[in-house]
């Protein structure tokens, strides 16, 4: 079933050690205080402007795999296809912090506030990877260790871990996430930029579980397997 | 303290908002517009970029410092202009077309006018020959690339291209970045060399403008 979904930008708001993570900021007690203000004023940008969404839709797992196939161009060997053997239910989504936060960002970079705009980008994509978490309690039960029996749902996404980006055009056209205000462009690339997509995993903690050693583990920086293995390593 | 000393000296402190002021005080004294942004502006952003490289200080208080920068240059610009004075070098810069991501590209420009580089910023979605016709008409040495996207990559190979096709290879360099694109990705498709972060960038495009690109 599809269903859509709306949080107020104060549930969307990511915790500042996350936030401070993706500017290469050690999370330590004494934040100097001229970036604890520029924390907390990014902080209160992205109150201002973000209106968080989502579209999300269950899938079985045979149909998975259809989007999954996409073009034909994800990697030979990719973890997915071991945690979807696992699954005990999915859903597609797309969610997003909207299109004002990026207006805002573009407009402090060209107002001279570099460092602001900065640490705002920052809140906007820790926020868009929150929305993946609030979505999982909201339509598949509990996350990071909460579920019975170990349960945990976690996100996988086009563009990382051997799905190529090019999967986005199957799980857009599965979707159909327009009534939320995103596209997707002949790159691939989701407008507004802030927004995030792909499937929710639904089975227990050590179905998520792999080593980062595939051909395309070498180049990734961004890892998301290491938060993924943090997330089920206590179960 | 020399007020130049001082100019460099705020920018490292992260006072942004007093170097403007500490900028016209030195041309009030009648320091030469070049001394003022090479041995106060660009001084205090090479000590900004040591400490960053070292980790001593973080991303945001580098572009705090560029602001101060910023509000400096900006008094100094058009005397400098009068005076005809030559920048570090002149570069293109801008995320290919197709990649709406403009963040990364953003603070490399930020970080190559820190060191004393005229920066051309074309934006985001920039087809590869807006980035050569760009480089031609502004004489500018260096083509900067960004990409965030493996579907968009492939641009930067176009722009290699082009240069080569247009005759400017050896005197126009490209360089490439982007989460996506590796070292080995800028050899494959024959770019000069590829920066890993933005710091990193500036690095590479010096050494592109001192082996005479």
């Amino acid at each position: 079933m599809r269903q859509r979904f709306a949080w107020t930008a104060t549930e969307s708001l990511p915790g500042s050690a996350e936030v401070l993570r993706l500017q290469g900021v050690p999370a330590e007690p004494d934040l100097s205080p001229r970036l604890g203000a520029l924390l907390e004023a990014a902080l209160a940008a992205y109150l201002e402007t973000a209106e968080p969404r989502a579209i999300i839709g269950g899938i079985s797992r045979e149909e998975f795999r259809g989007v999954y196939r996409g073009e034909g161009r994800n990697a030979p060997e990719t973890p997915l296809e071991t945690v979807l053997a696992g699954a005990e239910r999915l859903a597609l989504f797309v969610a997003t912090v909207g299109g004002a936060v990026t207006a805002r960002i573009r407009d402090l970079f060209s107002r001279n506030e570099p460092a602001l705009a900065a640490m705002l980008d920052s809140v906007a994509s820790a926020a868009a990877d929150r929305l993946t978490v609030l979505l999982g309690v909201r339509s598949l039960g509990p996350v990071d260790g909460a579920g019975a029996n170990g349960t945990r749902v976690l996100a996988y996404s086009p563009g990382y871990c051997g799905w190529h980006v090019s999967g986005q055009r199957a799980l857009f056209a599965f979707l159909e996430p327009g009534e939320i205000g995103v596209t997707l462009n002949p790159s691939c690339l989701m407008e507004p930029l802030k927004s995030v997509s792909g499937v929710l995993v639904s089975g227990p903690a050590g179905i998520h579980r792999f080593a980062p050693a595939y051909a395309f583990c070498a180049e990734c920086r961004d890892q998301p397997c290491r938060t993924r293995n943090a997330a089920v390593s206590t179960s | 303290m020399d007020i130049l000393k001082e100019i460099a000296a705020s920018l490292e402190r992260g006072e942004d908002d007093r170097v403007a002021g500490l900028v016209r005080q030195a041309l009030e004294q009648r320091c030469a517009p070049l001394d003022i942004l090479n041995r106060g502006l660009i001084a205090g952003m090479d000590v900004v970029g040591e400490q960053f490289r070292k980790r001593e200080i973080f991303l945001p208080d580098v572009l705090i410092a560029a602001r101060g920068m910023y509000a400096g240059l900006d008094l100094l610009k058009p005397l400098l202009a009068r005076e005809g004075v030559p920048s570090a070098g002149r570069i293109v810069l801008g995320s290919v077309h197709g990649d709406l991501h403009d963040i990364g590209k953003n603070l490399v420009a930020i970080m190559l006018k820190g060191a004393g580089f005229d920066v051309l910023d074309l934006g985001a979605d920039v087809p590869a020959q807006r980035f050569v016709d760009a480089a031609q008409e502004h004489g500018a040495t260096v083509i900067g690339l960004s990409a965030l996207l493996t579907t968009t990559m492939p641009v930067m190979k176009e722009v290699v291209d082009l240069v080569r096709a247009r005759g400017l290879a050896g005197r126009v360099k490209v360089i490439v970045g982007g989460a996506p694109v590796s070292e080995a990705w800028a050899r494959e498709i024959g770019a000069d060399a590829h920066g890993y972060d933005a710091a990193n960038a500036v690095e590479r495009v010096r050494a592109l403008v001192a082996a005479g690109a």
